[in-house]
């Protein structure tokens, strides 16, 4: 789960490390008030997307009236996908330095590791990779002052400034931890024209599968409202932009699926994961949002292990008999009674196909697309 | 031979008396594997299909000389099962369970290390050596003894690729499930080194996905290997910034595409098919030839 800045600041805040001083705003109104409080600020839309800053969302006011007009224009915009309503309204900073420091979970490492660069402020993607500091973090003691310390010289900071940079790193790892987090970032860390250190942009995503320790964090709704739909049954659900919809069992075994649509010529239209054990609910539910969606045709990819196939089929058929197929349906069944749910399907007239390549041509066929 | 578990491996099934536990150590019992004890805090003492049920691994070591170790467990609770595995001695430890916290996993997996264990896992389908011992979820037909060991990521679209190989008379010796998650224990080039030393052994798939860098550190192992590995890559329509299922397949701040691992593969002289279907053919040509 991604948090807003203005969440992820109050955090940082929290465990000690410094930020401007800023108010949440909704309304013109507020971002005056802001302003008349706070003097000339800063004013940032709060959405989860990157890249805010290039797509307009950060403006600057020096008077309430200019903060009212920044704000009246920035809200209700559409910026990365996002409708923006809420504003961060902060004191404008003096700014000397950008510097970059995050943690983020390594999995190649399976350990934490510390990120560190003296070119903040701009996406680390695009920082060279010579120009970034990188140290792993032992989970079983945790990041030690001295390795901290060792990541500042390296980055070639000014030892002035060290101490503090450290300090700041060491409360940012606590934070990662305590929140179960798999990125927490300061991107910029910024060194103010009077030598004071403050956390200028801040990024925290929280593990969701650790969410139900964490019962103080604000929830952040994430996703288009069919994907949250879908996530509540307890399926995986991408939303694509194709017009054939799939569904399979098992992560791996989806992505395939929509591979070889794709190699077919044809466009998924959705990623969903019914879990590996595909029983039969699932199945039916799955089937059913599917439809809703209006697709050129579904395709139903079911490796049957240890459910057995006739169980899928009679789902299926119970989808059929309760709601219709509104689309051409193409199902691939192989395994445990194979035979049978094949039958089963070709006796309610649904094409049944045991390898997952053919079902694909026809499915892309069946939409209506080029077939290579 | 086999790597990893074999005939001789004891089982202890960590929440053996839970709705999936129990299903599952019919399951593997079915296949033949050594089940020899059950763990589930607060039922101890019972028999469950004639598996002994104790209150801690501890027990079923000390009692029944469990060497590997499944769980079942919630995920909440899972942390502190593998670390009572690994803390009672047990070596192998199978991680069904989903949904395991990273930060837990990033603990179980710097304990394991300290203990020189190995965690299969977590979100895994665990570990099989057909006709010897199976240690795991999946499904007990597919798979038949042979030369081809299997390396995988995921579940379903790993028991894909072995029932194309079983149909091809192409049987297995291992076929290992890392599991989908973005920390998991044992990792392509454990299974790669063992496999290289396994007699057994003639021929490798490799079945990957988005995400990460395992497979591109599996290429760069691969090229000090002499048996022939073949790879099979799914996510190559998957747009970045999405999470397919797995949390670990997801392309993220430009890493872990599938061309950067097909590229990776390819320049270690490992085929990536573009079909299930074609992976018999790749291996069946990687035998022939024989490096």
């Amino acid at each position: 789960m991604k948090l807003y800045e203005h969440m992820a600041k109050d955090i940082l805040a929290k465990a000690g490390i410094p930020i401007p001083k800023g108010r949440l705003v909704s309304s013109a109104q507020q971002a005056a008030d802001a302003c008349r409080e706070l003097g000339p600020v800063a004013i940032k839309v709060q959405v989860l997307a990157g890249g805010r800053g290039k797509a307009g969302g950060i403006r600057f006011a020096d008077t309430p009236e200019q903060a009212a007009a920044e704000a009246a224009d920035l809200l209700g915009r559409e910026i990365g996908g996002y409708k923006v309503e809420r504003l961060l309204c902060e004191q404008k900073l003096s700014i000397d330095q950008e510097i970059y420091v995050g943690i983020a979970v390594d999995g190649a490492a399976r350990a934490p590791v510390l990120i560190a660069s003296m070119q903040g402020g701009v996406n680390i993607e695009e920082v060279p990779e010579k120009n970034i500091v990188r140290r792993n973090v032992g989970v079983t003691w945790g990041l030690f002052p001295y390795t901290a310390r060792e990541v500042t010289r390296r980055m070639g900071l000014d030892p002035k400034l060290a101490n503090r940079v450290v300090d700041i790193m060491l409360r940012l790892y606590r934070v990662f931890r305590e929140k179960d987090a798999e990125l927490v970032e300061i991107n910029p860390l910024v060194v103010l024209t009077d030598g004071s250190i403050v956390a200028a942009d801040a990024r925290c995503n929280v593990d969701d599968d650790a969410m139900y320790r964490h019962r103080d964090l604000p929830q952040v709704v994430e996703g288009s409202e069919l994907e949250r739909k879908v996530k509540e049954l307890g399926l995986s659900y991408v939303e694509l932009d194709g017009d054939i919809a799939v569904m399979a069992n098992g992560a791996g075994i989806t992505m395939a699926t929509l591979d070889i649509i794709q190699r077919y010529g044809g466009r998924p239209a959705n990623f969903l994961d019914a879990g590996g054990g595909a029983s039969v609910e699932p199945t039916a539910q799955a089937l059913d949002i599917l439809l809703a969606t209006n697709p050129k045709a579904v395709l139903i990819n079911i490796f049957g292990g240890i459910t057995r196939c006739d169980d899928v089929a009679r789902a299926i058929v119970q989808v059929k008999e309760s709601r219709g197929l509104t689309a051409p349906l193409v199902i691939r069944l192989t395994g445990t009674n194979e035979k049978e749910g094949v039958a089963i399907l070709e006796a309610e007239g649904i094409a049944a196909f045991s390898s997952m390549e053919d079902a694909a041509a026809r499915v892309v066929a069946l939409a209506g697309e080029a077939v290579s | 031979m086999a790597i990893i578990v074999d005939e001789k491996t004891k089982v202890c099934v960590q929440g053996i008396t839970g709705n999936q536990g129990r299903f599952h150590a019919r399951q593997m019992m079915e296949y033949g594997t050594r089940v020899v004890a059950g763990v589930s805090p607060g039922k101890g003492g019972q028999e469950l299909d004639g598996v002994p049920v104790y209150e801690t691994v501890e027990e079923a070591v000390d009692k029944r000389g469990a060497s590997a170790s499944i769980i079942f467990v919630p995920a909440p609770f899972a942390k502190d099962a593998v670390f009572e595995a690994i803390d009672a001695g047990i070596q192998v430890v199978v991680t069904i369970s989903e949904h395991i916290p990273v930060h837990d996993a990033m603990d179980m997996m710097a304990f394991a290390a300290q203990h020189n264990a190995t965690i299969v896992g977590p979100n895994t389908f665990g570990i099989i050596s057909p006709g010897k011992c199976k240690i795991g979820i999946m499904p007990n037909k597919i798979y038949v003894p042979g030369p081809v060991g299997i390396i995988a990521r995921s579940g379903t679209l790993s028991y894909e690729l072995a029932y194309n190989l079983t149909n091809a008379e192409l049987g297995q010796t291992t076929v290992v499930g890392l599991g989908g998650d973005r920390v998991v224990g044992l990792d392509f080039v454990d299974c790669l080194r063992q496999m290289e030393r396994d007699p057994e052994t003639k021929a490798i798939v490799l079945v990957g996905e988005i995400g990460g860098t395992a497979e591109e550190e599996a290429a760069e192992f691969v090229k000090g290997m002499k048996k022939p590995v073949v790879a099979y890559l799914a996510g190559k329509s998957a747009p970045p910034g999405k999470r397919m299922g797995h949390a670990g397949a997801i392309i993220e701040r430009g890493r872990g595409s599938f061309e950067s691992k097909v590229q990776a593969l390819n320049s270690a002289g490992v085929p990536v098919a573009e079909l299930p279907s074609e992976v018999p053919g790749f291996v069946r040509k990687a035998l022939a030839k024989k490096r």
